[in-house]
């Protein structure tokens, strides 16, 4: 009994098997991608503990050099060392202003030894990074020494670094609240003095201006001079500790941010400190060049950027595709209409940035300032980059996906539903507004999803419309007015990329780009989310349709 | 052959046809309703009854590239009336469809969209409309405690039924209502059915239907249509016991159509 295989496999089967490789592939793409970028974001907040390796030095065969630190990769040696070169394991040791290099690669073969001194203390620093060492004494300031091994060493070394934690809280409040304010007021009186600058009848004006202001610059000396004070306070007192190579180095506690002892923590222990790292990185602002510390500003530049973005792009588009699909006569003009506009979504989108750039900061803004900010030119307000003008070029950039999926939402609205509300004596636009639109609310929203994922991932046209590496102050704030639209901000997007191409240690920066990235990532996820959410409440409430 | 237009007609149609593009579908049909009274129209599919219904409160209008000869006035002004407003029109007389169209919104909202459209936002007076219009529509009882809830969550009856309440909120002259139960129950239609005796009291209602018993037991005159043309117009008692024309005779004893 043979049966020829054509009889037995339906003639679609392969075509089944074929499809679902193709999904198998993505989705494996996928999941390897997200999961090295979880592993390798996650990783960075785990506290790993340092051993100490006694490597062979050079080529002499009893001399012995002492390295201190966690391995962080293991890999075949290039093949520059020969075909079977071995494998070579790269530790990271820190103390990058004494050692020269951060990390640093060691032969497996050269190993001698590798032990777990408890003792081993793990530093994080304001400058040049982590500091690992063993700890000598803690050196107060009238000159006196507390060793490490005693009794009241830990206690007293950890309430000096509290202290200094709260002097820098203080100094921050003056440096950048109580000056900054002042330094605002004291501008706008200059500014207002030049508008009045030969002015004959304002004479008594101008005296009392001036009078103002050199009261507000005596106050600015004073508030200046304390902060001063409070950051001599800070250079004492010191911890004194030891490298690996037996170098002896001496810290300011006030450059402590964080310390512990990697190789005495239980495993729960570093579990806590792994959330408080994550913590942290979310809501600190970052240090050394965005190498160090946590990417806060970005985070909420980023945040108040889609947000503005959607604001912009969600009513546009909403409003162009009902004109499209309501109002405009179908025709050859509509379908070039439509062309356009989905072609708009394939243009790349550093031409969108450089559209931003010639058309919202140059031209819209250049006359916003020449119009309304004349008297700090030249000093641009709106004519240069800013959160406002990059969330209009996202808007432009996005506008197309929301207008895509509007229409096809306003189009599966059941005719019924139009007539119904024709038929009780609506206008068209009352039928738009009070049926067609709620009905399609949920079809909006899924364009509104697609346009913030977009634009919240895009940073190339950002560039050149008001991203920046560090911004002094957030787009919102307690000053009035509340929303600074003309701000410069700091965005995820950005940050990955500044981290990993322009940082001056990139071998330092490769755990923050992906934990950045890692964020940059849950960030957009989580918008979804709350998007997702209120399309389905609103699926919910009107039980309509399936879009 | 027509039946003298007695004085008191309320929709006055007169030499009336109507045109799909190029495609004639309604051919001179004269035809006048009296008020209070239940109108229904008859015919095979596909004969312009829906046109011609909904050529009363102008939904012809929606179709792209259609037009009209001959008229059709409301106690006695013409609907086409270049400074009639088509929506005072379409206050004036409802219209239930065929497929029922609860708007995506809840029951209360439904009903209230007439009024809301013209500017009523009284909480107190549209309580009353809602009540008032859901037991005109025999729905009150069933609905009174979920009238925030989705319209789109009743029953196929209930939402025709809504539809209703929501024409009556209106308060029209005029109910035109195109093969409401085709796609109903039999108890839901009984339903329906007895509703439309008792709207018949306030209202004066066109309906079109398929169903022939429906047409009996409802209606007062009846219209026979084929082909777009009106082949008899007369009581509904006489229509079905002693037509005058044999092709309606055929239609109603099922020979064919
Ligand atoms: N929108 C339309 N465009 C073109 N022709 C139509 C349209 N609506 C109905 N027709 C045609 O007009 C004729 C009458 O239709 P209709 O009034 O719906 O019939 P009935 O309701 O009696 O079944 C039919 O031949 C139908 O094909
Ligand atoms: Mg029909």
């Amino acid at each position: 009994m043979k049966k020829r295989t054509k009889q037995i496999t339906p003639s679609g089967e392969p075509w089944v098997w074929l499809t679902a490789l193709g999904l198998s592939v993505g989705i494996l793409m996928v999941a390897s991608i997200l999961g090295l970028i979880m592993y390798r974001g996650l990783e960075v907040f785990w506290p790993e503990r340092a051993p100490l390796w006694s490597i062979r030095s050079g080529d002499d065969t009893l001399g012995t050099e002492l390295v201190l630190g966690p391995e962080v990769l293991k890999q075949n040696k290039s093949a520059a060392h020969g075909p079977d070169a071995g494998t070579e394991i790269q530790i990271f040791q820190g103390n990058r202003e004494s050692l020269g290099q951060a990390f640093r690669f060691i032969s497996s073969s050269d190993i001698k030894a590798k032990t777990l001194p408890p003792e081993v203390i793990w530093i994080e620093r304001m400058e040049y990074g982590k500091a690992l060492g063993i700890p000598i004494a803690l050196r107060l300031k009238d000159g006196t020494e507390i060793p490490f091994g005693a009794q009241n060493f830990l206690p007293n070394l950890d309430i000096k670094v509290t202290e200094a934690h709260e002097r820098w809280e203080q100094i921050e409040d003056l440096e950048k609240n109580k000056i900054g304010k002042i330094n605002r007021e004291i501008k706008s009186i200059e500014r207002k003095l030049k508008n009045l600058q030969g002015n004959e009848t304002q004479q008594d004006n101008i005296a009392s201006l001036v009078e103002k202001k050199s009261g507000l610059e005596t106050q600015y000396e004073a508030l200046a001079n304390k902060a001063r004070e409070l950051r001599t306070l800070q250079d004492n007192p010191t911890l004194i500790y030891r490298l690996a190579n037996g170098e002896q180095r001496e810290l300011a506690v006030g450059q402590v941010v964080e310390y512990y002892f990697p190789n005495q923590l239980g495993f729960f222990d570093r579990l806590g400190m792994f959330w408080r790292h994550i913590g942290s990185f979310i809501v600190e602002a970052p240090r050394e060049a965005n190498t160090e510390g946590g990417v806060f500003p970005a985070i909420f530049g980023t945040l108040v950027m889609t947000v503005l973005m959607s604001l912009a792009v969600v009513p546009f588009g909403v409003l162009g595709a009902i004109y499209l699909s309501e109002y405009a006569k179908s025709g050859l003009a509509l379908r070039l209409v439509r062309i356009a506009v989905n072609n708009l979504a394939g243009v790349p989108s550093i031409v969108f940035g450089v559209f931003g750039l010639g058309f919202f900061v140059y031209m819209v803004g250049g006359s916003i300032d020449s119009l309304f900010f004349s008297d700090r030119l030249p000093t641009p307000t709106f004519g240069t980059g800013g959160i406002f003008w990059a969330s209009l070029t996202l808007a432009l950039l996005t506008v197309p996906v929301v207008i895509v999926s509007t229409e096809e939402a306003l189009a599966s609205v059941p005719r019924g539903a139009r007539e119904g509300a024709l038929a009780l004596g609506a206008s068209k636009w009352q039928s738009i507004r009070r049926v067609i639109l709620p009905a399609a609310a949920p079809g909006v929203l899924t364009g509104a999803i697609l346009a913030m994922a977009r634009g919240a991932g895009e940073v190339a046209p950002l560039m050149l419309v008001g991203v920046v590496k560090l911004a002094p102050s957030l787009p919102l704030d307690t000053t009035f007015p509340f929303v600074h639209l003309d701000r410069k901000f700091m965005h995820l997007g950005f940050h990955i990329f500044d981290l990993a191409f322009q940082s001056p240690d990139s071998e330092a920066a490769i755990p923050m780009v992906f934990a950045t990235t890692l964020l940059l990532i849950a960030l957009i996820l989580v918008l979804n989310l709350g998007a997702i959410l209120l399309r389905e409440r609103l699926r919910k409430k009107y039980a309509t349709g399936n879009f | 052959m027509q039946p003298e237009i007695s004085n008191g007609t309320l929709i006055d149609i007169q030499e009336f046809d109507f045109f799909y593009g190029p495609k004639q579908a309604l051919f001179g049909i004269s035809l006048g309703v009296l008020p209070k009274e239940v109108t229904a129209l008859i015919g095979p599919s596909g004969c312009g009854k829906s046109t011609l219904l909904r050529s009363v409160n102008r939904m012809n209008d929606l179709i792209d590239e259609s037009h009209h000869e001959g008229n059709i006035s409301i106690d006695g002004k013409s609907i086409f009336d270049p400074l009639l407003e088509v929506m005072s029109l379409r206050k004036r007389v409802g219209m239930v469809f065929q497929k029922s169209n609860p708007f995506p919104k809840s029951v209360y909202e439904n009903v209230v969209f007439g009024l809301r459209i013209n500017g009523e936002n009284n909480k107190g007076r549209l309580d009353e409309v809602v009540e008032t219009s859901l037991k005109a529509a025999a729905l009150w009882s069933e609905v009174k405690d979920r009238l925030n809830d989705s319209a789109l969550g009743l029953s196929g009856g209930q939402m025709q039924r809504l539809c209703i309440a929501r024409a009556i909120a209106n308060q029209p002259e005029i109910l035109l209502m195109d093969e409401p139960c085709s796609a109903l129950d039999p108890v839901a239609t009984a339903k329906i059915e007895s509703l439309i005796q008792e709207l018949k009291k306030n209202y004066t209602i066109v309906i079109v239907t398929h169903n022939m018993q429906q047409a009996a037991r409802v209606s007062d005159k009846t219209a026979f249509l084929y082909m777009g043309k009106l082949i008899e117009f007369d009581e509904t008692e006489k229509i079905f016991t002693n037509p005058s024309q044999q092709q309606t005779e055929d239609y109603i004893t099922g020979r064919f159509g």
